[in-house]
């Protein structure tokens, strides 16, 4: 069910009045690196959880209380997001907790929130291949970002040999594999894929952006697909121009490179170059230019938005939709009453809450502008996000439903519940 | 001959345009335009440029730059420039401008495979077009996806060319064209046979596109041009997929179809005899499902035996889907001779490679190579000297726009700052533990994660941009496989230099000599008259001033954030170890070493960089264990520990 | 013997009588007794501490006694957690794999157990094949046989390499950085087939003990530590007290001259080296269970300058200053980065710990190294001295 707008406002300016009977404020707990390596990307969402948290007292809060954010430092450090987990929920006793950024901080986390029963909101992509009954999964999942792009390149670029670059840890190394089936599925042959995996912050190039022009040599279109994270992006993008490489003769799509990464970088010799994602701050709607607005004003005119922010938005405000409908904050009575609630995207359209604990998302395309922003190309329909990939055999028969199945992964096959915690 | 187009150009336009005009064509495939796809678009095309109007090729080309709007009430299409909040808009037709609220306009963006094709449907009106970049762009399209239909404009257009490139680059796509469209075998094989002296990319692809195959099985090999026959054993399971996707087998029983058939066929709790409770191996399934084949209830199973028999009977093999044999034997002749050359071009690519990561390596470990090699002084903040001197130059690029000048700027500016940080360093801590080198491992490395959490709290840690002069922008292009960018080049060169120069301070100058005898024995040089605490502490700065002007080149190729200095201390003490302490050579061939090997290493298996890191640290541990005075190891007394 | 030893080292009986008293308060504050005045994650922060300060003392010996300034033992922490973590995997994926098989009708074959457990462990990593590396992953005594086997062989390999070369100093130093360096890009790589960056999670759960409470857990893995601590406290007080720890010393002091008096010099450092890894490895398969999470940034080289750090300021060549060292610097540094120090405002600019703990630290570890060589332990000489 969706209130609308203004009943959820009167709805709660009626209970404005009522906030000073409530004795304890509704906790909120936000589980971000504030230092170390993560600390740039995940400073910025605990920044947008402390907005949407005032946002939503000035419109009087949630069931007649205040809400209460409560900030812990993981320090980019994982065993950390761990003990900090059972903090917030053992000590803080937190009622929702919006958190994590990397996989492998998900992955340290799960137990303890599977332990304890709590609720976390998870706003960035990943790579699928999970359920977890206290997880929502606002960030893409790989048939949300990563396989439409690929059809982009298919049908739209017509490219017709690929190379999958990637930083070698678990996101690339499972939505490379992924991919490779689906392109192998499409018609792809087997050497027609060149797959390399390269450090953390790596720099030297030349070699590997030589090997991808070399692909080219077999006369078919070649495209690149990069799932290269962080820092090591810069020194990718400087070879590539170096090269010469321009977007009509070999356009790389990026899944990881949003309008922040590309702030450290000259980005007038890479127009033209793509990013997949489910929201661009470039996108044009009315929502949009609000959010923008509200964050410049909230933490400085120098900002940027991203998707992971987007995705946080929409969680957030799903759970205060599923929290006014529950009528409590109990982890097991918000959870029902997620499923199915609907949130307008800022890009237009609207999010689902599935019961596989992810969102119906439009999937975007946008081309890199001389002035680090992107340009939106392409966009779909709401995708429905799959916790389990339909193109590798293993999971294939696995499916996710919490509502009417109650398990994460279901055995369609032998029409078996494989296990109730997630696997981490 | 100019004067003659334009004038058939004329009279096409006269017979045409009262037909219609072009805004009244696009609104009738008004969808097709505002959201093109590249494989609907093209007959839209085809129409737009039949009907031979002028403005088509305008209007392509700003369709192209994703400078059409379109009003979101009419429909109308309006080429369009925006100004703030406000577009000025030119009408497609008349050419005609006004101005409007970009509210109520929609842009259009073409996306890349449009892009490409709208390119082709230029190429007609740009090949003869005076301006040479358009020109260029249409020779640029063709080269991206060459069709038939190109190849009799492009040989028209030859003799009107006057710029010289473009002319050579038309012959060579003349070439290209030739090989795979010309009519008359006879060409096509000249022009194949032309493409074997070249190793461009582009002219393997057509090599490789003609020499194109397609697998196939049968019984018996049929009559066509075969490119190779395969031995049905080589790759059993493919071939087998094979002939089952071609009808001509039954697929494998797999592990699951019998646990399936298991599964399907319990009776009374058993499966052909056998208890269900003992169905936990593979030899009592298997015989279970024999049980149950000879009964007929399942189709008999297909094993390793049906597999191979299957296969023996047939032949796999593959097929050019060019026909004329002719055609295919001197382009695989072609391609042999090209091949050969591209290996030794992609060897000479390799060695560029390597000397260049060489050279970054020298770059990174020659300061290091003064501080610890000459004066035995272990500086664990090294790289944090890189760094500050990266973060220099960026914040030298702040200030001043020019990209040339900020760059002459940063350089000296750089080793002032980290020689002034190293003669600092070395005052206040370093001189205290001359004779305690552990603990100055140990309090060098606490400044060094002081000066990282410092540069992290002043710079964040989001990477930051040092963008290189725009004449350093680019590579240097010996052929398709062989190219090097310029930046690397210019790092190669300041290796070099800075070789050359730490060579003549030590060997021709006072200073040199002074180094030299403190570091050989302190008390003698200081009674003959050598102030040792001034000579080490000069020494140091030198060092570190060095990695200062490192990090500005380091950071132009690469990143600039906070951890950067420590991507490459390790790397840098190995190089100076590998290569022998106490000498500049050692440390040039440290460099080589690591250089050359991380690349071979790469060369042998490409998909994995990391491994490629992995084995060489590997291998330099052993080399310690093994040589450990290095390389250039130095003897007699200054060997000493 | 005995009596002897504990007479002649007063402060080991100091030491132990003080962890026991520590062991004992928190036992009876911690959630599992009831009186939760102590919360778990707080109980496992302390239990991991007393793993850290059992590498510390590790660290000491070989670097404090036998003048051998190791950056690498660190490595030996992460290979002894690995060894643990992977039967931790195996065991409790396997129970979850044989109850979905014990649901179906045909019983599993001993490959579609072994199938469904590696696609589980290593499905998420995007792969499915068992590596070499997991074959005795099922067995619990041989997978703790590994903690001590692999980091002693690599220990006794390396050192053998090194010692046999002569390598010394500074140079060994780097060498060892090397090698832990090495070791974590190996295990970076997903084909080293320890699921690369995610490393090995959940490893909290024992198996068998699933219904258990994480109160009771965290405390009787905090007891192990302890005892672990108080052990290998005695073990090494007594390694280092008899001739063998004089020889030691010497070593520290002047490697020539004692190998003139004709000690083998190389086989008393490599049994250091290798007994200090060994316990290394026993202090990391007991810290991850309490961690949660095994990875190889872990084992960066910066992990072992840390452990280096902590001994200095602690004092180094006495036991318990290691120990000191290890749990004071990491709980200020636990303190300070979690944003538990207060804000210090100076009006124009507002000191936030979290940023500026690291410059601190840094700056107070070059302040220890000039001025203070013998860190916090230091002051209990003055403590000693003064009264007498």
């Amino acid at each position: 069910m969706r209130l609308p707008a203004f009943t959820l406002a009167s709805l709660l300016a009626s209970t404005a009045i009522a906030s000073a009977e409530c004795a304890d404020p509704i906790k909120v707990g936000v589980l971000h690196s504030l230092s170390g390596s993560m600390a740039i990307s995940e400073t910025t969402l605990k920044d947008v959880m402390l907005m949407l948290v005032e946002q939503q007292n000035a419109a009087g809060g949630v069931l007649g209380c205040e809400l209460e954010a409560v900030v812990v430092d993981p320090a980019s450090d994982w065993p950390l997001f761990a003990e900090k987990a059972r903090e917030l929920l053992t000590v803080h006793e937190v009622d929702v907790i919006f958190g994590n950024w990397t996989s492998v901080s998900r992955k340290s986390v799960l137990p303890v929130i599977e332990e304890l029963n709590g609720l976390l909101f998870y706003p960035v992509q990943y790579e699928g291949e999970e359920s977890s009954k206290n997880v929502f999964y606002t960030g893409a999942a790989p048939n949300q970002q990563a396989i439409p792009a690929v059809d982009y390149f298919l049908e739209e670029l017509g490219v017709e040999k690929f190379a999958l670059l990637g930083t070698d840890y678990v996101y690339p190394r499972t939505t490379n594999n992924i991919l490779e089936s689906y392109l192998i599925d499409n018609g792809i042959a087997a050497e027609d894929i060149f797959v390399n995996y390269t450090p953390f912050g790596h720099s030297d190039w030349a070699t590997i952006v030589g090997d991808v022009v070399a692909l080219g040599e077999d006369g078919k279109q070649v495209g690149v697909i990069s799932t290269i994270n962080g820092d090591a992006n810069i020194g990718f993008y400087k070879e590539l121009a170096a090269a010469d490489v321009s977007a009509d003769d070999i356009p790389v799509v990026a899944f990881s490179v949003g309008e922040e990464e590309l702030s450290g970088l000259d980005t007038s010799n890479l127009v033209g170059h793509l990013a997949a994602w489910n929201y661009f701050q470039s996108a044009e709607s009315d929502a949009n230019a609000e959010f923008i607005a509200a964050w410049k004003a909230f933490a400085g005119e120098d900002r940027v938005t991203n998707d992971p922010m987007e995705a946080h938005y929409i969680g957030f405000n799903m759970w205060v939709n599923a929290v006014t409908a529950a009528e409590t904050t109990d982890v097991d009575a918000v959870r029902a009453a997620m499923y199915g609630q609907e949130f307008p995207n800022l890009t237009g359209g609207t999010a689902v809450m599935l019961p596989n604990h992810h969102l119906a998302k439009p999937v975007l395309i946008g081309e890199i502008t001389a002035e680090g922003q992107f340009d939106i190309i392409s966009q779909t329909s709401e995708v429905p996000g799959d916790a389990w990939t339909d193109f590798l055999p293993e999971s294939a028969v696995l499916t996710s439903d919490w509502k009417d199945l109650g398990c994460g992964m279901y055995n369609t096959e032998t029409e078996t519940c494989v296990q109730l915690t997630s696997n981490y | 001959m100019r004067i003659l187009l334009s004038a058939i150009a004329f009279a096409l336009c006269a017979m045409t345009a009262q037909a219609q005009d072009l805004q009244t064509l696009l609104q009738d495939n008004a969808a097709q335009i505002a959201k093109p796809s590249r494989n609907a678009i093209g007959p839209v095309l085809d129409d737009m440029v039949a009907t031979g109007l002028p403005q088509v090729p305008t209007f392509l080309e700003q369709w192209s730059d994703k400078n059409v709007w379109q009003n979101e009430d009419t429909g109308t299409f309006f080429i369009a420039t925006k100004t703030g909040d406000t577009l000025t808009l030119t009408d497609i037709d008349t050419g005609a401008q006004s101005t409007a609220p970009a509210d109520g306009f929609k842009q259009l963006k073409p996306n890349g495979g449009v892009r490409r094709v709208i390119g082709t449907a230029l190429v007609q009106f740009q090949l003869i077009d005076p301006d040479t970049t358009r020109r260029a762009a249409a020779l640029e399209s063709i080269a991206r996806r060459p069709e038939a239909a190109q190849l009799a404009p492009l040989m028209a257009s030859l003799d009107g060319e006057d710029d010289p490139a473009l002319r050579a680059r038309k012959e060579n796509l003349i070439t290209i064209l030739s090989a795979r469209f010309a009519e008359d075998p006879a060409d096509r094989i000249a022009a194949i046979e032309a493409l074997a002296e070249e190793t461009s990319v582009e002219s393997r692809a057509v090599l490789n596109q003609i020499l194109a195959t397609k697998p196939g099985v049968a019984t018996t090999l049929p009559d066509a041009n075969i490119a190779t026959q395969y031995d049905p054993m080589a790759d059993p399971d493919a071939n087998h997929a094979a002939l089952v996707t071609a009808d001509l087998a039954t697929p494998l029983t797999t592990p699951d179809d019998i646990r399936a058939a298991m599964e399907a066929h319990i009776i009374d709790g058993r499966v052909g005899n056998t208890p269900t409770a003992q169905l936990n191996t593979d030899a009592a399934r298997a015989t279970a499902y024999a049980t149950l084949a000879a009964a007929g209830t399942v189709p008999p199973l297909i094993g390793i035996p049906e597999r191979d028999n299957a296969l023996q009977s047939h032949v796999f093999f593959d097929t050019y889907t060019e026909d004329d044999p002719a055609i295919t034997t001197a382009a695989r002749a072609a391609l042999d001779q090209v091949e050969t050359a591209v290996a030794l071009a992609q060897t000479v690519d390799l060695g560029l490679d390597a000397l260049s990561l060489a050279s970054i390596y020298f770059l990174a470990a020659i300061g290091l190579a003064i501080t610890f090699g000459v004066m035995g002084v272990i500086n664990m903040a090294h790289g944090e000297f890189i760094m500050m001197g990266a973060y220099t130059g960026y914040v030298i690029q702040l200030f001043v726009p020019d990209y040339t000048i900020a760059i002459l700027i940063a350089l000296p500016t750089a080793f002032a700052i980290t020689f002034a940080a190293g003669v600092t360093m070395e005052r206040l801590v370093i001189r205290h533990l001359y004779h305690r080198p552990l603990e100055t491992l140990l309090a060098t490395f606490g400044i060094s994660i002081a000066l990282q959490q410092l540069a992290k709290n002043i710079f964040g840690t989001q990477a930051r941009p040092l963008t290189s002069p725009a004449w350093l922008d680019g590579a240097w292009v010996i052929s398709d496989v062989i190219q090097i960018s310029y930046i690397r080049i210019a790092i190669f060169f300041l290796a070099l230099f800075f070789l050359a120069l730490i060579l003549f301070i030590l060997k021709r100058t006072r200073l040199g000599l002074e180094v030299r005898a403190v570091t050989q024995n302190p008390g003698m040089a200081a009674s003959m008259g050598i102030n040792p605490d001034r000579i080490n502490m000069l020494t140091f700065g030198l060092g570190s001033g060095i990695a200062g002007i490192a990090g500005v080149a380091i950071g132009l190729y690469a990143k600039v954030t906070s951890e950067m200095g420590a991507d490459y201390i390790v790397q840098s003490f190995m190089t100076v170890v590998v290569g022998g302490v106490g000498n500049v050579w050692g440390t040039l061939a440290g460099a080589s070493l690591i250089g050359g090997l991380q690349k071979g290493i790469e060369w042998f298996n490409p998909s994995n960089t990391l491994a490629a890191q992995t084995y060489m640290i590997l291998f330099i541990i052993l080399f310690i264990q093994f040589r450990p005075k290095g390389i250039v190891a130095l003897k007699g007394r200054a060997a000493a520990d | 013997m005995h009596n002897t030893f504990i007479a002649r080292n007063p402060s080991v009986l100091w030491f132990l009588a003080a962890l026991g008293l520590f062991t004992f308060g928190v036992t009876i504050l911690s959630e599992a007794t009831g009186l939760g005045l102590i919360s778990t994650s707080f109980v496992k922060t302390l239990g991991k501490t007393l793993c850290l300060c059992l590498i510390a003392i590790a660290m000491d010996v070989v670097w404090g006694y036998c003048g051998i300034l190791s950056l690498g033992h660190f490595a030996f922490f992460g290979i002894g957690g690995y060894a643990i973590g992977m039967w931790l995997m195996y065991a409790r994926t396997e129970a979850i794999v044989l109850q979905n098989f014990s649901a179906q009708t045909i019983p599993a074959t001993p490959q579609e157990i072994s199938d469904a457990i590696g696609n589980q462990i290593f499905g998420v990593v995007g792969s499915s094949d068992f590596p070499a590396i997991w074959s005795f992953a099922d067995s619990l005594v041989l997978q703790l046989a590994m903690v001590v086997l692999i980091p002693g062989l690599l220990a006794l390999v390396f050192g053998w390499l090194a010692f046999r070369s002569r390598v010394t100093g500074v140079y060994l130093s780097i060498l060892t950085q090397a090698m832990t360096l090495a070791l974590s890009l190996y295990l970076f790589q997903n084909d080293s087939g320890l699921r690369g960056n995610n490393g090995l999670s959940g490893l909290q759960n024992i198996p068998g003990f699933e219904q258990t409470p994480q109160a009771t857990i965290s405390i009787v893995f905090f007891l192990a530590s302890a005892f672990a601590l108080g052990a290998g406290y005695l073990f090494f007080a007594w390694v280092i007290s008899g001739k063998m720890g004089s020889v030691v010393q010497g070593i520290r002091d002047n490697e020539a001259r004692v190998r003139f008096l004709g000690y083998h010099v190389e086989s008393y450092k490599l049994f250091i080296f290798t007994i200090t890894a060994v316990v290394s490895g026993i202090a990391g398969a007991l810290y991850y269970p309490q961690a949660g999470i095994i990875n190889p940034g872990e084992i960066a080289p910066i992990a072992s300058i840390y452990l280096a750090v902590w001994v200095a300021i602690g004092g180094r060549g006495r036991l318990y200053g290691a120990v000191i060292g290890a749990a004071f610097v990491s709980l200020l540094s636990s303190w300070f980065t979690g944003g538990g120090a207060p804000d210090i405002n100076l009006g124009f600019y507002t000191i936030q710990w979290t940023d500026w703990w690291l410059v601190l630290l840094g700056l107070s570890f070059v302040v220890v190294t000039l001025y203070f060589p013998k860190g916090i332990g230091g002051l209990f000489d003055y403590l000693v001295r003064k009264p007498s």
